[in-house]
């Protein structure tokens, strides 16, 4: 009995030894990611055409293929990974196929050149995004060694964030200039950068976070950091504020500098850090806003959508009846919704089936859907902190809660933008949104997840190996 | 590091739960305000996503509809004969809103009324879609035409008609008229014909509703009244009683004789008598000796100085209250501030062939749901008693006489239905510049005594030479051929 206590006890933070590899949950769960989407798929169907979409067998056969081999690769090269990743990715996935393909339906939409064909070539990103997922979990046999490029991936990240500023390159859409355009296709390099950074702060905040969380005096009941200390979080603030400057979009920024204090929190367990990132990001936040007129508009725009809807009705330029009419998309979805394929969220017209997708589920799927929605964000980012919890290596560690810290704060800044909860940023809801870019990092993001809990939870790893001091009490079951 | 990850995924918890939080807050507390919002364009589209009920005049509908293209409003109104009905039916827009009937009774046609609730809710659950429900109006079609070609023949003018028994309204016509189809719908067309109907581009001001909305000069037809007044008031107490009416009369207060339309027997006449030739002198006589007030109480309970709601709003009719002796006699030969509705001036006739019973006038006879079932039926009414059952018999003798062998020979029926009418002529415009209005009000009666109409007719016609114009000629045949209709459709 003592026994059994002892070992529930210590599963959360282990759960490794001797437990199923959970393939075949996987598998089942996988079978409901992709039949949730086909009916949905078909109810949309049914509701606009009044038939079921000629397109059905081959949509629910793609999404399984590419569902099923990921599942084959995961079971090859992964066989201890979490086994609700990929399910959950791939239900976030085929829904927003959904959206996406019943918002190409909306004449209004494909009268603007908003929608149209949208949903084929999500459905080419998807393939794309799991063909890099693939390749992960192929080629990266341990994340570990990821550690090695963490000053390239210094270089990297810094490269992809500035490339929309390289003239000719760089392109302003909606006002934030968050985007580069090659060979006709427009790409976000802030989806890629997410990553290459995370791999970049971990690397860097397991070399220095023993200097970070002990060379540090007290005041006032915090540890405050030695002057040459703060200087990579100083670094991290002042690219964050050239981005929030320069590319004029307050989500990136804002995302970044949060993962950074996140995952520099976790190295050095300081609290003192959490309080220097909430007043340094404030401090960016309200000293751009006072001179940056797009940031200042996009907060205007939140405190009274209405007026900025009405100023955008009389023709007045640089404003936009996007934020009014996505909430009132959610309102009148109400607590069940209109149905699929049954709202009118292509009102929003601009970014509806990308920035504001999340609308649509909101009209159409009610308070219900959407909180459906939220929960399997939020499972994914537990999973995420799971992972970082049951992984044995400190990079490990740092790099999982750093790729899911960023994938919360991403959810919370886009679909808080668009219920209006926060002022709107250029971003898009992971897996969700139409967007190449957004769906292969996202991907990818999951690929590495998936690989660092293969890693954490793989049987038979000799404890003496694991460097962190609280993960060396293993239980053995009887 | 395992315990600020634990912290870290709390906050991300609590990231989600904000995030719960807040849509509970859009999608639920403020759902019904977000969905009911004017501006949210869903309103409009719900509007016009199922067919508008019709309004139905004798178990036809006189109005339908097509589906647009190229908008999110689906369905579109359309009208048959639309210019004869619009003053009943009014008009809905996809731009420009709704009014009239259309307005009044827009939760019955679309379906959205309170009363429709347990069946749209029914429905929903069925799969069915939602359906609008019908106005039945208490309409004639075929008085409604004769009322609508006579004054396209005719000018600018007015007709009602009135059940005098029930004070269901017949006819309800204006002209010149403009056709609700062509401004509901959202396009460039109807934009175009809706700029044409505002008053500054089009001086005929067709969309104005005369019938209801517009108070004229009612003339000697007011006389009708006037004479009501004195034998209400005892002033004389039968129709061949002697009137103390010299001539020239001089109005008191003044030196001015209250003139009349050429040489006529006018010196002491009969109430008879000068009713057959529309004595100004003895009216406006009657007027000055029972006062502003006593004419004041009589004109009031026939109607006037009050809105009237047949539901569409009709203006209040005008008889002022603060006038001295010579006004209140130029009033009660209809002139000085004296104005009337078509409608005011067709229950009068309407109240004296119902034996002094003026019966409240409406237009709508009951409201169904979609399957025809009876949500609401309108019951008469009476609203005003402004002659004793003696006086208007009395009274009605006189404007029979009128009909047949003095001013109104034109609107003899023959064949056992028994007109009586009253014509008038009013002058208006500073010091009488502009033409005057034709005015004809009259009532017919069977042989068995009902009277199965009243009618008031005014035709303003800038053709005619000034002299020609007489409610006689102008406005006592269109009167007839609507009296005529309503008598054959009951056959």
């Amino acid at each position: 009995m003592s026994t059994t206590n002892q070992s529930t006890h210590h599963t959360s933070t282990i759960g490794s030894i001797g437990t199923p590899s959970r393939r075949n949950t996987e598998l089942a769960l996988l079978v409901f990611a992709v039949a949730i989407p086909v009916f949905a798929y078909a109810n949309v169907g049914l509701a606009i055409n009044e038939e079921v979409p000629s397109g059905l067998l081959s949509y629910g056969l793609g999404l399984g293929l590419l569902a099923g081999v990921a599942h084959l690769v995961v079971r090859k090269f992964a066989p201890y990974a979490d086994p609700l990743l990929l399910p959950l990715a791939t239900l976030l996935n085929g829904l927003g196929l959904v959206i996406i393909w019943r918002l190409d339906q909306s004449k209004l939409l494909q009268s603007i050149q908003q929608a149209g064909t949208a949903a084929p070539r999500q459905l080419l990103y998807t393939a794309l995004g799991i063909a890099l997922f693939i390749v992960v979990l192929i080629f990266l046999k341990d994340h570990r060694v990821l550690q090695r490029y963490t000053y390239i991936s210094m270089v990297g990240a810094l490269f992809l964030l500035l490339l929309p500023l390289v003239p000719g390159l760089g392109q302003n859409i909606y006002g934030a200039k968050i985007w580069i355009s090659v060979a006709g296709f427009s790409i976000q390099p802030g989806e890629f950068a997410k990553i290459v950074l995370a791999i970049f702060f971990a690397g860097y905040l397991m070399v220095k976070r023993d200097a970070l969380a002990l060379a540090s005096r007290r005041f006032i009941g915090l540890y405050l950091p030695r002057g040459r200390d703060l200087g990579p979080i100083l670094v991290v603030w002042f690219i964050s504020i050239l981005i929030l400057v320069f590319e004029t979009d307050l989500g990136t920024s804002l995302l970044f500098f949060g993962m950074f204090v996140i995952m520099l929190y976790v190295a050095t367990e300081r609290t003192s850090w959490i309080v220097f990132g909430l007043l340094m990001s404030s401090v960016g936040a309200v000293g751009v806003a006072s001179f940056e007129p797009h940031v200042q508009q996009r907060v205007q725009a939140w405190l009274d959508p209405m007026h900025e809807y009405l100023l955008s009705r009389q023709g007045v330029g640089g404003h936009s009846e996007q934020a009014m009419q996505a909430l009132w998309a959610f309102g009148s979805g109400g607590t069940l919704g209109t149905g699929l394929g049954q709202g009118h969220s292509d009102l929003i017209r601009f970014a509806a089936n990308s920035d504001f997708i999340l609308a649509t589920f909101g009209e159409e799927m009610g308070l219900a859907g959407i909180m459906a929605i939220l929960l399997i964000y939020g499972l994914i980012v537990e999973r995420g902190v799971r992972t970082a919890l049951a992984a044995r290596d400190p990079f490990g560690k740092l790099l999982a809660i750093g790729l899911s810290g960023a994938f919360a704060l991403q959810v919370f800044v886009v679909a808080g933008g668009v219920m209006g909860l926060i002022p709107l940023t250029g971003m898009t809801m992971p897996f969700l949104a139409y967007g190449g870019s957004s769906v292969i990092a996202n991907w990818a993001l999951v690929g590495i997840l998936i690989r660092i809990s293969d890693t954490a939870r793989r049987p038979a790893p000799a404890p003496a190996a694991n460097p962190d001091a609280e993960m060396t009490q293993v239980v053995r079951p009887s | 590091m395992n315990k600020p990850l634990r912290r870290i995924a709390i906050f991300c918890g609590l990231l989600v739960i904000t995030l719960l939080l807040r849509d509970n807050w859009l999608q639920y507390v403020k759902a019904d305000t977000l969905a009911t919002d004017t501006d949210n364009r869903r309103v409009a589209i719900e509007r016009y996503a199922t067919p508008r009920g019709d309004i139905i005049v004798d178990g036809k509908a006189i109005t339908g509809h097509t589906t647009t293209s190229g908008s999110d409003f689906k369905y579109k109104r359309t009208y048959k004969d639309g210019a004869m009905w619009a003053p009943v039916t009014g008009y809905v827009s996809q731009a420009y809103g709704a009014t009239q009937l259309e307005y009044i009774d827009d939760g019955i046609l679309t379906g959205n009324d309170d009363r429709l609730f347990f069946r749209n809710t029914l429905d929903m659950i069925t799969g069915k879609k939602k359906e609008g429900g019908n106005v039945v109006t208490t309409l004639n079609a075929a008085a409604q035409k004769a009322a609508y070609d006579g004054l396209k023949t005719r000018g600018k003018g007015a007709v009602a008609a009135i059940e005098p028994s029930t004070g269901k309204i017949l006819a309800l016509a204006s002209y010149p008229s403009y056709d609700p189809s062509t401004i509901a719908g959202g396009g460039a067309s109807d934009e175009k014909a809706w700029k044409a109907l505002d008053k500054k581009n089009n001086p005929d001001d067709p969309s104005l509703n005369r019938a209801l909305r517009e108070v004229y000069p009612p003339g000697s037809t007011f006389k009708v009244v006037t004479a009501a007044a004195a034998l209400e008031n005892g002033l004389y107490t039968s129709a061949d009683e002697k009137t103390k009416s010299p001539l020239p009369w001089i109005m008191p207060g003044t030196r001015t004789p209250l003139k009349n339309e050429g040489n006529i027997p006018c010196e002491n006449a009969t109430l008879r008598v000068a009713l057959r030739y529309s004595c100004n002198s003895v009216f406006g006589k009657i007027g000055a000796d029972l006062g502003n007030d006593k004419m004041l109480e009589e004109a009031k309970k026939f109607g006037f100085d009050s809105e009237h709601f047949v539901p569409v709003r009709a203006s209040a009719s005008v008889f002022s209250d603060d006038m001295n002796d010579s006004q209140t006699a130029l009033s009660s030969i209809g002139q000085f501030n004296t104005a009337a509705t078509p409608l005011q001036m067709a229950m009068v006739p309407a109240a004296v062939a119902n034996d002094g019973k003026l019966m409240k006038p409406y237009m709508v006879d009951e409201l169904q749901a979609p399957n025809v079932d009876t949500l609401e039926k309108t019951d008469p009414e009476e609203m005003s008693r402004p002659l004793s059952e003696d006086n208007a018999q009395i009274l009605q003798s006189m404007m029979e006489t009128v009909v047949k062998e003095g001013t109104g020979t034109k609107a003899q029926i023959g064949g056992g239905v028994t007109v009586g009418g009253k014509t008038g002529t009013a002058q208006h415009g500073v010091d009488n510049s502009e033409k005057p209005y034709a005015w004809f009000i009259s009532y017919a009666k069977l042989s068995d005594g009902s009277s199965p109409v009243a009618v008031a007719v005014v035709v303003e016609d800038d053709s005619a030479v000034r002299d020609d114009i007489s409610g006689g000629g102008l406005a006592a045949p269109i009167a007839k051929s609507v009296m005529e209709a309503v008598i054959n459709s009951k056959k």
